[in-house]
């Protein structure tokens, strides 16, 4: 039998399982790994902060459907780590992150460096480990790839002690199942429930399909649209559901929620079935509770059986695989006509759809939402778009139109601002040959944008969209609907992004007019290296439709159809409220 | 209103923490959490009284399962159970008191396991109502202090616990039970 290090047993086990790209950086308590790494294949990148890593194995694991994988010290390292892993738990995205730890003798002692880092993350990981004992390494690791990727998936971190990477002990790599008799990640329903279901299916007048990130992970577009398109329900995705069913597919509404259409909330609204497919009735998406699609039943398939009940009473709830429990009930589900409700919902539709962006005044300013759509136009839809969070992230969910899985990759659950850089550098790692575009806001550019000399460093190529509205634009919207403009600490300075491309060694280009975005654009495009578009934006633009938070889902904030709201300064009672 | 949930857990460092989170996070009032090993080794036993209405009980159980180191969850509420707490009272007395105290430790069939010059404790094993009126009733004493484990219980009758969980319902049960359809022993 062969004897290993522990620090070798690592990049042994990432081997085993698959792994070829890992993000990290280095420090005292995780070194006798990285000098382990020099003897294996396993590609490392160097990122600029921890944060940065952990959004990159996010980011390849949501781009690849693979676990992403991000290595730090102990302490400051695995403290960095937190908002990354927080952000993958909120989103359901499977990453291990491995984390060096002071000596185990040394535990307790507040010795440098040292920090709880599987106290500090227990209720942000779906479980983790701490391994003080070299031989329990392959075990451990390899326990943790099948917690992150089976079930609802989720981070998990192995935080290593030194003198385990130090130790030496046979390698032993068991094949076959895992002992881990309490993770039950294939919880099954009740024949009982399916037929109760069924019963539901046949039997509604209005249904409508609410369509999540379920989608997505389990692969059930197949399933989902022969239920669809037998049945003839339509859907409406949330915002991590876009790209899980085609945007062109006859049956798809679009978003929901908060900045979904007004039409959509008001289907949901007026909906006598709501079938949810691997969602969880976030409340950026229900509104007020209390008066959510009140006249609705209301089936809930979801992997995670805690989600059912939690924020919206059920009929019925199938725990399992979404695409499982699709092929258990579609052989139930009988055709049907609802051709008066499709044809209902399509009048609410009208021109909402193109209404807000034919709303805009030709001023000759650049609008975000035609740089966006401008985006869709030219990649023809076809690149993986990784978004910050704010505004942007909102018209970019509206405006760009994904017609395929896992090409739209941004923090929903926990809504990071900083994460779209170093995400689209996981996701690019993960798809080499994909165009890959950031669209990214003044404000969280900001706070990731070290990650441009990992960009550099590792001679990758992104397109970077920075939608500079010179302002927190987000929170600035609130503070003009609820806080009565006082726009208190949002106003916002960015450094020359241009002159900041050009210092990390990379291109970049400014765009303040529309008619130069079409050349500029491909030009970007053609480009071999990285490219940083400072798109200089209308500053006091507003993301519509608006449901307030906590307000009624079908009482949404519009933009006034004659002109652009702050362009006329129009008094809030003016506004339109959509029913 | 008070539930009591009994969770089967692996005996690894740090469980307790796990499960304490959880219940911290998700905002739930533990009443009283106690935990012991069990018959099988590697095998310990937690029996939660936690404050929540019906549906929190069917969450906090859901959640519990999603525990990588928790085996099983029963709901002990509406079930037959046998429910006991151990309580010590240490009562200041003077020498007139002590027939007084001793007394009410037979009338509650409690025990008396100290005695020093001013003070006794009694001890009393019973279900939480009958503690507690112990507890009241020595309150007419000098009380000093009050220990008292937490609930623990167990499920009347012969059946075999299974370490698989009862597959899920959404659908409350009428009787606040999920019906158990596995009869496996349970395994580590
Ligand atoms: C890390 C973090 N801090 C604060 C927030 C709160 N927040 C949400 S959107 C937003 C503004 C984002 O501004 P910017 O990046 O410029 O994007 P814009 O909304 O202008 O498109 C803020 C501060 C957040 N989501 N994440
Ligand atoms: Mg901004």
């Amino acid at each position: 039998m062969t004897k290993l290090t522990g620090a070798q047993m690592i990049w042994e086990c990432l081997t085993l399982e698959g792994v070829e790209v890992v993000f990290g950086y280095p420090g005292g308590a995780i070194l006798p790994t990285y000098d382990a790494m020099l003897g294996y294949k396993i590609h490392h990148v160097l990122v600029r902060h921890e944060q940065g890593a952990t959004h990159m194995a996010d980011g390849y694991a949501r781009a690849s459907g693979k676990v992403g994988v991000a290595i730090a010290t102990s302490g400051p390292g695995a403290t960095n780590m937190v908002t990354g892993i927080a952000t993958a738990m909120m989103d359901s995205v499977p990453i291990v992150c491995i984390t060096g730890q002071v000596g185990s003798k040394a535990i307790g002692s507040d010795a440098f460096q040292e920090t709880d880092v599987t106290g500090v993350t227990l209720p942000i990981t779906k479980h983790n480990y701490l391994v003080t004992r070299t031989e329990d390494i392959p075990r451990v690791i390899k326990e943790a790839f099948f917690i992150a990727r089976s079930g609802r998936q989720g981070p998990v971190l192995v935080d290593i002690t030194k003198d385990a990477q130090q130790g030496s002990a046979e390698f032993v790599w068991e094949p076959g199942p895992l002992r881990l008799p309490g993770y039950r990640p294939d919880l099954r329903t009740l024949p009982s429930e399916l037929e109760r279901a069924l019963q539901l299916i046949n039997n509604a007048e209005r249904p409508l399909i609410l369509a999540g990130h379920g989608i997505i992970s389990a692969g059930a577009r197949a399933q989902v649209l022969e239920f669809a398109e037998r049945a003839q329900v339509p859907i409406a995705t949330t915002l991590l559901g876009i790209g899980g069913i085609p945007a062109s597919h006859g049956l798809n509404l679009g978003m929901m929620g908060m900045h979904g259409e007004a039409y959509v909330n008001s289907a949901i609204q007026q909906a006598d079935l709501l079938l949810a497919f691997g969602m969880r009735f976030d409340d950026r998406v229900t509104g007020n509770l209390k008066t959510y699609a009140v006249n609705a039943r209301k089936i809930h398939i979801d992997i995670d059986s805690s989600e059912l009940n939690k924020n919206v009473r059920v009929d019925v709830g199938l725990v399992g695989d979404l695409r499982n429990v699709l092929q258990e009930l579609l052989p139930g589900v009988q055709s049907a006509d609802h051709s008066a409700w499709l044809d209902h919902i399509d009048s609410m539709k009208g021109d909402v759809a193109v209404r807000d962006i034919q709303s805009l005044p030709d001023t000759g300013h650049l609008y975000a939402a035609h740089v966006i759509n401008d985006i869709w136009r030219i990649t023809k839809g076809n690149a993986i778009v990784v978004t910050d969070v704010g505004q942007h992230q909102m018209w970019e969910a509206q405006y760009y139109k994904h017609d395929h899985e896992r090409t739209l990759i941004t923090s929903g659950g926990l809504g990071t601002m900083g994460f779209a850089l170093p995400a689209a550098i996981g996701a690019k790692f993960a798809c080499p040959d994909r165009e890959v575009w950031v669209v990214a806001g003044d404000g969280g550019f900001q706070m990731t944008m070290a990650e441009l000399a990992t960009i550099k460093q590792e001679k990758i190529k992104l397109n970077i969209a920075i939608i500079n509205n010179f302002y927190l634009g987000m929170v600035r919207q609130w503070q003009e609907f609820f806080y009565e403009k006082r726009y208190a600490a949002t106003p916002l300075l960015g450094p020359d992004f241009v002159k900041l491309a050009e210092a990390f060694g990379l291109r970049g280009m400014r765009i303040q007019q529309r008619a130069e975005l079409q050349g500029l654009v491909e030009e970007a495009r053609a480009d071999s290296g990285t490219v940083v578009i400072d798109f200089q934006v209308e500053q006091e633009d507003s993301v519509f439709p608006m449901v307030p938070a906590g307000a009624d889902l079908d009482k949404m904030i519009r933009r006034p159809a004659r002109d652009v709201l702050i362009e006329t300064g129009a008094d809030p009672d003016e506004w339109e409220l959509g029913a | 209103m008070a539930h009591t949930l009994i969770a089967y857990v692996e005996d690894k460092p740090g469980v307790l923490n796990r499960v304490a989170s959880l219940f911290r996070r998700r905002a739930f009032n533990i009443v009283s959490l106690t935990v012991g090993r069990t018959e099988q080794a590697g095998v310990s036993r937690m029996t939660i009284v936690v404050d929540t209405d019906e549906p929190g009980a069917r969450r906090a159980e859901a959640n519990l399962y999603k525990l990588v180191n928790v085996l099983r969850v029963d709901d002990v509420t509406n079930k037959p159970a046998v429910v006991r707490e151990l309580v010590l009272v240490k009562v200041g007395v003077t020498a007139e008191q002590r027939t007084a105290v001793l007394q009410l430790v037979n009338v509650f069939r409690a025990r008396v396991v100290d005695i020093s010059a001013e003070a006794m404790i009694t001890e009393i094993t019973g279900s939480q109502d009958k503690v507690e009126s112990f507890i009241e009733t020595m309150r007419a004493f000098h009380v000093i202090s009050v220990a008292r484990t937490g609930l623990i219980a167990m499920v009347r009758g012969g059946a075999k616990i299974s370490a698989n969980p009862p597959l899920v319902a959404a659908q409350l049960p009428e009787n606040g039970a999920a019906e158990d359809t596995s009869e496996l022993s349970m395994s580590v």
